[in-house]
């Protein structure tokens, strides 16, 4: 991790399917986060979307593949936490993904992360064929 | 996948299989996919079709933990017997509501206040 002249920490990581190297970009996160004084509830947002879009890029993007690897990157300063996740698959339509929350798809497991990222995210962009999520959370916008 | 280290701890209140998490967090795809097999093995092998899911101590949960929920609400739910939350912090039950599970799952506040809901006998 770094930090600029202008008061920004920045920081990137390749992650892998394993669940030790998620933990570890977790921690490196939120080690930013702390530092730029983001409260408990904007630590739980950005735990949970950074969760959501890492296992989405290793299972809908990367489908699985472990020879695939997930790009993380961040940029944490006083007033916003940008991040980056890019996967090695070929993309998706954003739009078409079902809505979980109607009547007929309440009892489905599947297909609450990207909802969850929106709900939690101050803004979220995917970028090329979808395989590239943009994601930021405002510290202004936040409960 | 195979662990020693069991990541529930089930106890039988009743009529009720009451079911705790031993983890902080319900995050990690590995675990919750523990969890899921932990939960459906003791819920088949139950002598009781209730079940009550305390989160007392859990502080993150995934969608997939959201998954793993629903997919035990329904075997609940075939067994003939109910399934209810409890325990929830606040910041949690916003995924509930957010995801609009709120709806489908009874959520009380307290491990004593759910156990009083379940039908008696």
């Amino acid at each position: 991790m770094s930090s600029s002249k202008t008061g920004s920490d920045t920081g990137s990581m390749t992650v892998s399917a394993s669940a030790d190297e998620l933990e570890s970009l977790q921690a490196s996160v939120a080690a930013a986060l702390v530092k730029h004084e983001f409260g408990e509830h904007a630590l739980f947002a950005i735990r949970l979307a950074i969760e959501e879009a890492v296992m989405n890029a290793i299972r809908h993007g990367n489908l699985s593949d472990p020879s695939k690897t997930v790009e993380a990157r961040w940029m944490v300063s006083a007033d916003s936490a940008a991040f980056h996740i890019i996967d090695q698959g070929e993309g998706f339509d954003p739009g078409a993904v079902p809505d979980p929350t109607l009547d007929e798809n309440l009892e489905i497991p599947s297909g609450r992360g990207l909802m969850l990222i929106r709900a939690y995210m101050s803004e979220v962009r995917h970028h090329g064929s979808g395989n590239h999520l943009e994601m930021i959370f405002r510290r202004e916008a936040a409960a | 996948m195979a662990s020693d280290t069991s990541r529930l701890r089930f106890t039988v209140q009743g009529s009720v299989l009451v079911v705790e998490f031993a983890d902080r967090d319900v995050l990690d795809e590995a675990a919750i996919r523990q969890i899921n097999s932990e939960l459906i093995r003791q819920i088949e092998a139950a002598k009781t079709s209730n079940v009550l899911i305390c989160f007392n101590g859990v502080e993150h949960l995934s969608s997939a933990a959201l998954g793993t929920l629903i997919t035990v609400n329904s075997l609940v739910k075939k067994r003939g017997g109910q399934l209810r939350l409890s325990n929830i912090k606040s910041t949690i039950l916003e995924v509930f509501r957010i995801t609009k599970l709120d709806r489908l799952f009874q959520i009380s506040d307290s491990a004593d206040q759910a156990l009083a809901a379940f039908p008696k006998g």
